[in-house]
């Protein structure tokens, strides 16, 4: 009775999630799809507590336990997420994305010791109904390795979003990867291939322990150790593997390991027979692989050189291609004016913008342009600051309205007839080589196409290339001009000189 | 070999269900706008906090005098509680933001 009640909770959960992640799709009813997802998931949760009955144990124990974790986990959670700033998203989605990975590694570790105790136990005259299949090795290990290097590497991600942790790059960096990588699945192979299954089969092969009990199972000290070999490797290659990719590729692999908690918890879906965190897991792994390809695509990279950080090696050795020529400055009431008395102003955000924490200066100057009739929107690359859709985001928490964000193929129409493309810290996105210069990195990536625009005003804090490492020819262009500094402090002066005029 | 094959015989149920999740995964945020792709991932990332079910699943079963059991079961379902309540929040703050947003101008 109460196991198919759970089981019906179970079919309510997966159910919500399949519903919510369908309603996340859609702008208007993505908020009623993250609440639905929620309830689903408390109902699988409270369900698991309640009416969970296993083989032997007829319901779970320790509740006590369980209930002062949830509720210390939940106070917690809701504080860290209602206190975080919108600029600082994608730092607190990675951190809760280690979290879960985190869980899923620990899963493993419990299980496996439950089961070697469940060996010993077996001598002392406890009925042993567990069976451990190879299957189950597998999947346990599986669970622990994938939790851990989506733990580990979204640490990484994590201290490397908020400027902790620098990029790390040496020579040998891949190879190094590379063979820690062939180790690890090495290892984990070996695990599998010598740790003894606890089945009916094996039940006649009584060995005995030293403690002078005995046991079916043969899961003794050397299995233990390798199996913690394998969570250090796994551990070592998270933290390795994110080490080398700049921090603005950080979306593309916090994404990618959100994939990774997802399959490590469809895991524990398969060794707990548990439906719903198979659904759960596999349909987060899936879409979270999908996404991923798509911020790839978006920014002309191929996910194989992301994982192997190529990239960031590419940018240390080849970033000299240097286009030359002259810029010009504009000085900021000049830049005041061209503004002030435009028609139409696109203004173009990116990750400098992000950086300087500058999006409600930005709105602000959005208005008092809007003031003196100047038409003024907003054009977005897909992957415009620290993650694809984050500078809406931001651009929406600074009360920016939804209709000025025009994104990039209408942004592309529009350019013909703008007057003034406002640039404030965005440069590969807006970089004409990726159409141009067949040679580039970034060739073949979409991009804004600014220079069919009549003037374009460029903030940056320095020449300095972006993060792809390469020159950007629209900044030499006569119709170029720029305007050095920080994306805030710019935006608050040139919004004084506005109001001057 | 063998008995991973028997493994495989065994739970081909959710073998089916891996493989539909697959697909409809991919299917169900196929023509997700790029303005939701970070409110998305951050939803996502709530729902693989399902993994909290396992956490709660192998505490339950340990023995109360197994204290190596019981701290790290305590410290995964934090975790996992973690992960659940602080994505699904976050997800929510972000949203909220873009409902205000559409109705202002209309």
């Amino acid at each position: 009775m109460n196991i198919s009640v759970l089981t019906l909770c179970y079919l309510v959960g997966s159910i919500t999630f399949i519903i919510g992640l369908k309603m996340l799709s859609h702008p208007e009813r993505a908020r009623r799809g993250n609440l639905i997802a929620a309830f689903g998931m408390s109902v699988a949760i409270l369900g698991t507590i309640f009416l969970y009955e296993d083989n032997d144990v007829h319901f779970l124990g320790n509740k006590g336990v369980i209930f002062t974790a949830l509720v210390i986990g939940g106070i917690i959670g809701v504080f860290a997420a209602k206190k975080i700033k919108m600029t600082a998203m994608p730092e607190m989605v990675s951190l809760f994305n280690g979290m879960g990975g985190a869980c899923a590694m620990l899963i493993s570790i419990i299980e496996f010791n439950y089961q070697k105790s469940m060996a010993f136990n077996l001598g002392t005259g406890n009925v042993f109904t567990e069976v451990v299949s190879k299957g189950e090795i597998l999947v346990i290990i599986l669970g622990l390795i994938i939790g851990a290097v989506s733990f580990a590497g979204s640490m990484i991600a994590w201290g490397k979003l908020n400027g902790v942790i620098k990029d790390k790059i040496f020579k040998g960096q891949r190879i190094l990867n590379f063979i820690i990588l062939l180790l690890l699945v090495g290892t984990a192979s070996v695990f599998v291939y010598v740790t003894p299954a606890t089945s009916a089969e094996l039940n006649n092969t009584v060995m005995p322990f030293t403690d002078g009990t005995y046991g079916t199972t043969a899961i003794v000290a050397v299995h233990l150790y390798i199996f913690y070999g394998v969570l250090a490797l796994a551990l070592l290659y998270g933290v390795m593997f994110v080490l080398p990719i700049g921090g603005a590729d950080m979306p593309v692999v916090i994404s990618l390991l959100n994939s990774f908690t997802g399959v490590a918890a469809a895991c524990g879906g398969f060794l707990y027979n548990n439906q719903v965190m198979l659904t759960g897991g596999i349909l987060v792994g899936a879409a979270g692989t999908l996404l991923t390809i798509l911020m790839c695509k978006a920014m002309n990279r191929s996910l194989g050189s992301v994982l192997i950080g190529s990239f960031g090696a590419k940018a240390v050795s080849g970033p000299s291609k240097t286009t030359g020529g002259h810029y010009k400055e504009i000085s900021l009431s000049d830049a005041a004016m061209l503004l002030g008395y435009a028609n139409k102003v696109m203004i173009v955000p990116g990750y400098g913008l992000a950086v300087a924490q500058a999006q409600h200066t930005c709105h602000d100057l959005e208005k008092v342009l809007i003031e003196k009739g100047v038409d003024v929107k907003y054009a977005i690359h897909p992957v415009a600051g620290r993650m694809p859709g984050h500078m809406n985001v931001l651009l929406a928490e600074a009360d920016v309205s939804y209709e000025k964000l025009l994104e990039m193929d209408t942004a592309n129409d529009e350019f013909r007839t703008t007057d003034v493309v406002l640039i404030l810290g965005a440069n590969d996105v807006v970089n004409p080589a990726a159409k141009n210069d067949p040679g580039s990195p970034i060739y073949g990536m979409p991009i804004l196409e600014v220079e069919l625009a009549k003037t374009v005003i460029v903030n940056k804090r320095s020449m300095k290339p972006g993060y792809a490492g390469i020159e950007n020819a629209l900044f030499y262009q006569p119709k170029t001009s720029m305007l050095f500094g920080d994306a805030k402090k710019v935006l608050e002066n040139l919004l004084a000189e506005i109001k001057n005029i | 070999m063998h008995s991973i094959l028997t493994f495989f015989n065994d739970h081909i149920q959710m073998i089916y269900i891996v493989i539909l999740s697959i697909f409809l995964g991919i299917e169900v945020i196929g023509r997700v706008p790029s303005v939701l792709h970070t409110p998305l991932m951050s939803g996502a990332n709530a729902i693989h906090g399902v993994v909290i079910i396992g956490a709660i699943i192998v505490t339950g079963k340990a023995q109360s005098d197994n204290y190596f059991a019981l701290i790290l079961g305590f410290l995964a379902v934090v975790l996992g509680t973690l992960n659940v309540v602080g994505g699904f929040v976050v997800t929510d703050r972000m949203l909220e933001m873009f409902k205000s947003k559409k109705k202002s101008p209309k």
